[in-house]
């Protein structure tokens, strides 16, 4: 593959992505900010980053795909646990969470 | 401006560096030079949307195929956008400043602003998203950059544990909404939908969730309220 290629690849990626956030901006102007409709918005973007984040635990891109199923469900509930237990610390919810994916990882 | 950036150190910035290190040496792997990976992380911005793009460059992916891919992973930043956006507005604001700061929408700071611009006075918003915004993409940068030059230097353990906490950190973001009931039902409905229409349909299935999950816990609210 050419080295022009990877630039271009990048550069449509990128125009795609930024596109989502300018009709973002370009649509809001429309929407009430105590409305239905806001609400709705609100709702879709919590579920469809839910989903995301469930695709990129069980049906991973990337080197994630390299820990079995056991180690990443595994990583996501020791964090959860340690989050709440701990009165919703972020980071140490994050760091036991990656923890736990690595050691279930070489145990297994 | 100074509130978001500062929010946005600690936790934040040591997570995003995690998960950004960990794109560094991915982008090392594709065989891309440091500088593709800092175009990559600077103009993209939106880490799952770039790991898709690499791995379907890698295995030699059409433009339309590795577009509609991109496109259809980072979809999440419409409605993010979109439901962010009226808290942003103020009047007399050129326009052109909310294109600008638009880009500084991801995960992190969209999560951070939506906590907290609603309490901030209305000409505080944008700065506070800026300021964030702007903090986060200059660790990102810096991190893409090491995670890019410590590639193959890391030892296997390690490198797994950086592209494991992306996923995680967005989880414990999202358990993190559970005292607000319509996102808590948008959350769960969505963790369930995700992977079923995964199934179903790998490329649709984000776009699938995000309406049919976010409208059942946006109906399931109505109905709560009596309205």
């Amino acid at each position: 593959m050419s080295q022009e290629w990877i630039w271009v690849v990048m550069t449509v990626a990128a125009l795609v992505t930024y596109g989502w956030r300018f009709l973002g901006v370009a649509l809001s102007g429309r929407i009430s900010p105590s409305g239905a409709v806001l609400d709705w918005v609100g709702g879709v973007a919590y579920a469809l980053l839910a989903g995301l984040v469930a695709r990129m635990l069980l049906f991973p891109a990337g080197a994630l795909g390299e820990a079995p199923l056991s180690a990443r469900l595994a990583g996501l509930a020791i964090g959860l646990a340690a989050f709440l237990l701990s009165r919703r610390n972020l980071i140490l919810g994050v760091t036991c969470g990656v923890v736990g994916v690595i050691a279930v990882r070489i145990a297994a | 401006m100074r509130g978001g950036a500062w929010d946005a150190t600690g936790t934040p910035a040591l997570v995003i560096a995690a998960s950004f290190l960990g794109f560094g040496s991915m982008a090392k792997a594709a065989d891309l030079s440091m500088g593709m990976a800092l175009f990559s992380t600077a103009t993209g911005w939106a880490l799952p949307g770039q790991v898709v793009m690499l791995e379907l460059y890698a295995i030699g992916a059409s433009l339309l195929v590795i577009s509609l891919a991109v496109a259809l992973t980072n979809m999440r930043l419409l409605p993010m956008t979109l439901s962010l956006m009226p808290y942003l507005r103020t009047p007399g604001t050129p326009r052109w400043r909310y294109y600008a700061i638009a880009h500084l929408i991801a995960v992190t700071s969209w999560f951070h602003a939506m906590r907290k611009c609603p309490d901030l006075p209305p000409d505080e918003r944008l700065p506070y998203l800026a300021g964030h915004g702007i903090l986060l993409w200059t660790v990102t940068m810096a991190a893409t950059g090491i995670g890019y030059a410590l590639a193959g230097a890391v030892p296997p353990a390690v490198s797994l544990g950086l592209v494991a906490v992306n996923p995680i950190y967005f989880a414990l973001l999202l358990a993190n909404e559970y005292a607000n009931p319509l996102r808590r039902n948008a959350v769960l409905i969505g963790a369930v939908l995700g992977p079923i229409f995964f199934l179903l349909d790998p490329d649709w299935s984000l776009l699938l969730t995000g309406v049919v999950g976010g409208s059942i816990a946006f109906l399931v609210g109505r109905a709560r309220s009596g309205r």
